[in-house]
């Protein structure tokens, strides 16, 4: 609904101030809690597992890349633990997003934005470059009275600021340099990089990423989650009534008043809310924001403003949580004298989960099912058939067999369709009496021609399928494709 | 002209250039002064080329400039670069016989791809993209070959032509048995329908096949041998199978004995490295036909 609004209250627009609000710089205050404790366990596993993982070894054989995560990107492999992956088999990584998004969607309709407030490599790193300044310049008090102060700089002050911004580039230079070890072979590179021998584009992806995390960590911050991020807008859209949120219990909190007012009060028996107005949920909110206000677009939910509260409520005696995981339903349901009731089961959530384990349950399948050998097939163009002296027609078709294990494999081609075909490849030294025999190196591909003949007697009248098989020799492991048999 | 720095826009609080058409004066604007600074700088720039570099055409060349640039001495060096890179293989390529590439699946493929570039820019106007060949112009992907089929002999033809001038050429013609007035027009007719009998077509109403046989047997065995089967030695194409280089209807055979054919292949010996020619026959050998 609109409101009529006083024209005498219309304040006149400026049309030569600035077209954006100046942002107010946040100076997040310590804390320390519950969620403050999962926070910094995530961060670690985090980390951990980014600036580590390129070390990790995984034995694939000899002349295979013994790195357990690698992306491979001049030989077009990718390498997870046990997977390889070819290119052509990109569409995994289309299931992953898929399984991405949907677990997005589905934390998002539980808990609200889990990724935003505790995985988020934005607020990771945002988080550890506050911590780094915390330990330097001081708490909220020290660093916003530092900020202010107008003083000329002493040695003292000039070095802290010398020595936060070093670490945060070491943090950020160190983010880069993991970062190229997930395209090479990682104690190669550490070497070739210190000895400076590394390849140039890995200096400059190094660079790059260096000087992003500086930025986006160290001076951004909480500007990407409120202005460059899609995600706080499309999750406005996906959430519903029964997500639980970061979320200010008014029902609880309201009135506000000073401690001991509140003591005065309720000693009169009367009702009191339990919010003192001591700010301190806004004190540590890394993105400077009062949750009181209700839910917000820019409140990343990582709960620090529950770890404050809650050390409010135990110094004055009062329950915790009043700052929680909750929605606007169980506040009402209160305030109606009701129990809350949370419901993780419904239909959201059972749909998100299935779609989770439906492409999940899919891409394992498909990928411990998946063939090591395959070949494609395709009919030359130019000419389509040609007749022979005898009469007879032939076709030619390039094959392209694909051998995906870690062996060499011999590969017997067969061919069906036309009746009593004569088969021959180009190249193939080892005929046994009725099918050529092609040996194909480990983990690679081999081009073939195919030349398949009809005798003049069977001439097909018209285009009739062709299906082309090929069999391991060793292992009986087999695939096929299918292509036509054309009649000129 | 009035001074336009002294003759101020009311409304603007602009100066005027003093312009005046029907009323409007016009604003002066100037160009931003970096703007005029950076089109002085690309005038000097244009007159430093032209010194440096070659610019301006004469009569019969043009001026070289003081570096002494040209494109076409940096095709030379990328060509020499490239020559360089492939140095080892194609090397590789001229050294081996051209039995032994066909063994070996690496020069095999190399001399395939390399074939098949080279077949694209110097054959295919002629036979084809794909080699299918065209009237007059041979199907290379069949199994019938005027002048051989084997690897050696494709490298001959390719090497020295046919009907080509050079001096080791395949030599041997059609003759204009018509034109030249060897045969009479209605013997023309008899032998064509004795040609087309001997590979089980059909032959017009009330054809001699003695008289047939008589004709072919005094001008044509010379050349295409006993029954018609063709010699490679003189490029006498094999009568007797499928495959007809002009065509095998009785109205096309009465032309070729009347006028003769006389097709040509150029020699390439000289035009292409004696290693692309092997990679040439190897690959036309590949394409299916090769015996």
């Amino acid at each position: 609904m609109n409101k009529t609004v006083n024209p005498n209250e219309l304040k006149p627009v400026d049309d030569n101030g600035p077209l954006y609000a100046a942002r107010k710089k946040v100076y997040p205050q310590s804390v320390s809690g519950t969620f403050r404790r999962i926070k910094w366990g995530l961060m670690a596993i985090c980390l951990g597992v980014y600036y580590f993982l390129p070390f990790v070894r995984w034995n694939r054989g000899l002349g295979a890349p013994s790195q357990a995560v690698l992306i491979d990107l001049p030989n077009s492999r990718f390498y997870f633990f046990f997977i390889e992956l070819w290119p052509q088999e990109v569409y995994y990584f289309t299931g992953l997003l898929i399984v991405a998004a949907v677990a997005l969607f589905l934390m998002n309709s539980v808990g609200g934005r889990i990724w935003c407030g505790y995985l988020c490599p934005q607020t990771v790193w945002t988080d550890l470059f506050y911590a780094v300044e915390r330990l330097i310049e001081g708490d909220r008090r020290e660093r916003m009275k530092k900020a202010k102060s107008s003083d000329p700089l002493k040695l003292e002050r000039v070095s802290e600021i010398v020595l936060k911004h070093s670490i945060w580039l070491m943090i950020a230079w160190w983010t880069g340099g993991a970062w190229v070890l997930y395209f090479n072979d990682a104690p190669t590179l550490v070497k070739e990089l210190v000895t400076f021998q590394g390849p140039m584009i890995a200096y400059i992806w190094i660079g790059i990423l260096t000087a992003s995390t500086y930025l986006l960590a160290g001076y951004m911050r909480e500007q990407v989650c409120t202005y460059m991020c899609p995600w706080p807008r499309i999750q406005a859209a996906l959430t519903d009534e029964w997500a639980l949120n970061v979320t200010y219990r008014y029902d609880r909190g309201e009135k506000r008043t000073s401690v001991k007012k509140a003591a005065e009060l309720r000693a009169l028996g009367q009702q009191v809310g339990d919010c003192v107005d001591c700010y301190q949920c806004v004190a540590v909110c890394p993105t400077g924001i009062d949750i009181r206000n209700g839910p917000q677009m820019e409140c990343i939910q990582c709960g620090l403003c529950i770890d404050a509260c809650d050390n409010v409520m135990a110094k004055i005696g009062r329950p915790k949580r009043l700052i929680g995981y909750d929605n606007d339903i169980n506040i009402h349901r209160r305030q109606e004298g009701k129990a809350p009731i949370y419901r993780i089961v419904r239909a959201r959530t059972i749909v998100y989960s299935a779609i989770i384990a439906a492409v999940g349950g899919f891409m394992v399948y498909t990928l411990a099912t998946r063939s090591l050998l395959d070949v494609n097939v395709l009919h030359d163009r130019n000419p389509v058939a040609v007749k022979l002296s005898d009469g007879s027609i032939r076709n030619a078709y390039t094959v392209r067999l694909l051998n995906k294990s870690g062996y060499d494999r011999a590969i017997a081609i067969d061919v069906e369709g036309p009746v009593n075909p004569t088969m021959h490849v180009v190249g193939a030294d080892s005929v046994t009496p009725d099918r050529p025999i092609i040996v194909i190196p480990r983990d690679s591909t081999s081009e073939l021609r195919l030349l398949v003949t009809a005798p003049a007697e069977n001439n097909p009248e018209k285009s009739i399928p062709v299906r082309v098989h090929v069999m391991d020799i060793g292992l009986g492991v087999a695939a096929s494709a299918t292509d036509n048999f054309v009649a000129p | 002209m009035t001074d336009h720095h002294s003759d101020i826009d009311s409304v603007s609080g602009k100066s005027t250039t003093g312009h005046e058409w029907d009323g409007i004066k016009e604003l002066n604007t100037p160009l931003p002064r970096w703007w005029v600074i950076t089109f002085y700088l690309t005038i000097v720039w244009a007159i430093a080329y032209w010194v440096v570099y070659p610019a301006w055409p004469l009569i019969q060349s043009n001026t070289t400039g003081m570096f002494g640039y040209s494109s076409r001495a940096d095709v030379a060096v990328e060509l020499a670069n490239l020559e360089k890179i492939r140095g080892g293989k194609m090397t590789a390529l001229g050294a081996a016989s051209l039995a032994d590439i066909e063994k070996d699946p690496a020069l095999l493929a190399l001399a395939r791809a390399k074939g098949k570039t080279v077949f694209g820019d110097n054959c295919a106007p002629c036979h084809g993209s794909g080699a299918a060949g065209a009237k007059g112009y041979p199907n290379l992907n069949d199994d019938d070959w005027l002048w051989g089929g084997t690897l050696d002999q494709i490298m001959q033809t390719i090497q020295f032509g046919a009907r080509s001038g050079h001096a080791k050429t395949h030599e041997g013609q059609m003759l204009a048995f018509g034109k030249d007035g060897v045969l009479k027009p209605e013997e023309i007719v008899t032998v064509a329908n004795y040609v087309r009998s001997l590979s089980g077509l059909s032959t017009r109403n009330g054809f001699d096949a003695a008289k047939g046989e008589k004709i072919f047997a005094e001008n044509c065995v010379a050349c295409h041998g006993d029954g018609g089967k063709g010699n490679p030695e003189m490029g006498a194409p094999n009568l007797t199978d499928k495959i007809w280089l002009y065509g095998s209807d009785e109205a096309t055979l009465i032309e070729t004995i009347s006028q003769g054919r006389a097709g040509v292949m150029p020699a390439w010996e000289g035009r292409l490295d004696p290693a692309t020619i092997k990679a040439m026959a190897v690959y036309v050998h590949s394409l299916g036909g090769g015996k």
